[in-house]
């Protein structure tokens, strides 16, 4: 029996005490543990997810919802833009790419998302089984999305309108899996990617072949490409209002040969080639156009900014749990400590030096709560896997528990000093004690 | 170290004072290794200081006491308590067991304070000794009085020290109980080699012990 444990021995002692200090700490560290873990994890995949997008073009609306759906695709769309716009974007020289979405439609709560093969390349996607599509209704399901509904290549399914998975199907037009992608770490693992002319097919455009379509869009948007850019030689702002003239033009031509709707997508996904795209491109659009654009930088900053303020609040929660856990600490030290007066003279005069005592003293603190920290990271990460089985759209954003952050680190040392301090008062006492007092005192 | 003619305690010219009043006035006094001494007076003749300066608790104002051949009146705190820890077994009359601790782990604490080691077959024997051997692994609270007595004298002596002081051991103890006491004492020590210092108004011990040394209070002697 050595005093560590006899620092063991006394937390057994009042173990009930030493079970509802635990609790204290273990509930503190667990909520900061969920923050940091929730709260990294989210602006990581904020980050991974928006990478490379300088720009998002869509329907005039809120531009976080814009941003959110399109590229996030967590939020409904703020509406359709007309297809031209493509043509008149990708005219541009200080715009490097320009990417597609069509949206609307899904599958078991899967969004089917028409648009180009470069939407996977953009994120580093990989065919891991089967090829990309080469024509429309055929799909390429992003790894998640084949794992959970298990299906393979070849087989059919059945896309329906609407984001929530209950709107009505369209059951004449099937889609085939072509395509199965390797995991990402991305959005794209929970999508399903077809060409645009599939979605259009669906909704009762004329469907055309989707090399057609795009030769056709091609051929449309060609004139236009070298108009536009003649036009830009010429002069730098005038361009884009002909553009968007000339766009209006050739889609009322393509409407009237195909019989029904203009062309739309939903959104598109801009890269800059230079940075002076960035100056002159969103005010251009947001002030000349019908359409919004908006940087998927300022939405997110703006995003997380205003969810800071709530999980700043729950963070400052959390420390002053903590800190009240430190207290609690102290104060079942202090008074345990009152109690063992004698037991600590005791000790003296069995030989043991004041510095081994105080070290004594400081262990039982620390061990509280080194038990506190470590209990309230498993506890922590228990929340996270829980909460992530529990709540799809968790999942969907990527939460994971089993991933540790230097931060909780952090959290384990701050605990465990904060122990060592509450205990650090009591155990100072140890070198003021005068032994013989303290014997003739306590009986 | 020291030769066996060195007397094992030796106290001279001793007198201790709190805020200028005298508690305590001790005459000339040593006692040999395995001399075994009965330490009297009445209440209040300062029975218990003598043996906090004994044991190196406090620092009397005047005087010097030997422990082993060395002055532990005049070491400094660290080494006075090496010093106690080396040579003095303590046995309070309120026991002051560790309450957190079985009989058998305030044992193996006090040896390893005392020693940085654990013997735990000297531990069995000593509590086999004074027949606690099926209360060993009980917690003081669930002990009798005797009991606790029993197991404090075990402790006292699992670091084999040369001296043992209990300071009114038996004072709570009924006849019968207190001279038990006196000889399980007496018998644990021969055992194992320690001499006893035993400070008490209880003069039920008188007959067990050859050597006494009587204290008077300070008052009356002044």
């Amino acid at each position: 029996m050595t005093l560590a444990g006899l620092s063991l021995a006394y937390l057994r002692d009042r173990a009930l005490n030493t079970a509802l200090n635990i609790l204290l700490l273990t509930l503190s560290v667990a909520t900061l543990v969920i923050l940091v873990l929730f709260s990294s994890q989210l602006s990581e995949r904020f980050e991974r997810d928006a990478r490379g997008i300088d720009l998002v073009v869509g329907a005039k609306g809120s531009p976080l919802q814009l941003i959110l759906s399109s590229i996030y695709q967590v939020d409904v769309p703020t509406g359709n833009i007309p297809l031209a716009t493509v043509e008149m974007l990708r005219s541009d020289p200080t715009v490097a790419e320009v990417i597609p979405l069509a949206l609307g439609d899904s599958f078991r709560g899967y969004r089917i998302v028409g648009t180009e093969a470069a939407y996977i390349d953009h994120f580093g996607g990989t065919i891991a089984q089967g090829q990309v599509f080469t024509g429309n209704y055929q799909a390429v399901l992003g790894a998640q999305v084949a794992r959970q509904t298990g299906a393979g290549l070849g087989q059919k399914f059945i896309g329906s309108h609407g984001l929530s998975g209950d709107g009505h199907a369209h059951e004449e037009t099937p889609y085939e899996v072509v395509g199965i992608l390797a995991p990402t770490g991305t959005v794209l693992d929970r999508l399903i990617i077809t060409p645009v002319g599939s979605i259009w097919a669906a909704h009762g455009f004329t469907p055309p072949a989707a090399e057609g379509a795009a030769e056709d869009h091609d051929h449309a948007g060609h004139d236009h490409d070298t108009h536009a850019h003649d036009d830009h030689d010429h002069d730098g702002d005038g361009q884009q209002d002909h553009a968007a003239e000339d766009h209006d033009h050739g889609a009322e031509g393509e409407h009237a040969a195909h019989g029904s709707g203009e062309l739309e997508v939903t959104a598109l996904l801009i890269k800059y080639r230079s940075s002076m795209a960035a100056v002159r491109l969103p005010s251009f659009i947001n002030k000349q156009t019908q359409l919004q654009a908006a940087a998927p930088a300022v939405e997110m900053t703006r995003l997380l900014s205003l969810l800071g303020v709530g999980i700043d609040a729950i963070r400052a929660f959390a420390v002053l749990l903590m800190a009240t856990s430190g207290l609690s600490i102290f104060v079942a030290l202090y008074s345990a400590l009152r109690q063992r007066e004698g037991d600590m003279a005791m000790l003296r005069v069995m030989g043991a030096r004041p510095p081994a005592i105080f070290g004594h003293i400081v262990l039982e603190g620390v061990l509280l709560a080194a038990a506190g920290a470590l209990l309230g990271v498993a506890v922590g990460h228990g929340v996270v896997a829980v909460s992530a089985a529990t709540f799809p759209q968790l999942q969907d954003m990527g939460l994971t528990a089993a991933r540790f952050e230097p931060a909780e680190l952090l959290i384990v040392l701050a605990a465990i000093s904060m122990g060592a301090l509450a205990a650090l008062i009591p155990a100072l006492k140890v070198f003021r004690v005068d032994i013989a007092k303290t014997l003739a005192d306590t009986r | 170290m020291t030769t066996t003619a060195e007397p094992l305690i030796e106290v001279r010219d001793l007198r201790h004072d709190i805020a200028g009043r005298c508690v305590m006035a001790a005459p000339a006094f040593t006692a040999l290794r395995g001399e075994h001494t009965l330490l009297l007076g009445p209440s209040g003749s300062g029975k218990t200081t003598l043996i906090n300066v004994i044991t190196g608790l406090i620092t009397p104002s005047s005087g010097e006491v030997k422990i082993d051949g060395t002055v532990m009146s005049a070491l400094p705190a660290a080494q006075r308590d090496q010093l106690r820890r080396r040579t003095i077994g303590v046995v309070f009359q309120t026991l002051r067991l560790i309450g957190a601790l079985s009989v058998r782990q305030n044992l193996a604490l006090a040896q390893t304070l005392a020693l940085g080691r654990n013997d735990s077959a000297l531990i069995d024997r000593l509590i086999a000794q004074v027949g606690l051997t099926h209360r060993a692994d009980a917690r003081p609270r669930e002990l009798s009085q005797g009991e606790g007595q029993r197991a404090a004298i075990a402790r006292a002596l699992c670091a084999q020290p040369a001296l043992v002081v209990a300071d009114e051991p038996t004072s709570a103890l009924d006849d019968a109980n207190a001279v038990a006491m006196a000889d399980l004492l007496l018998e644990t020590a021969e055992a194992t080699g320690a001499t006893l210092l035993i400070a008490t108004h209880d003069n039920r011990l008188r007959e067990r012990f050859s050597r006494t040394f009587t204290l008077a209070a300070p008052g009356v002697s002044a």
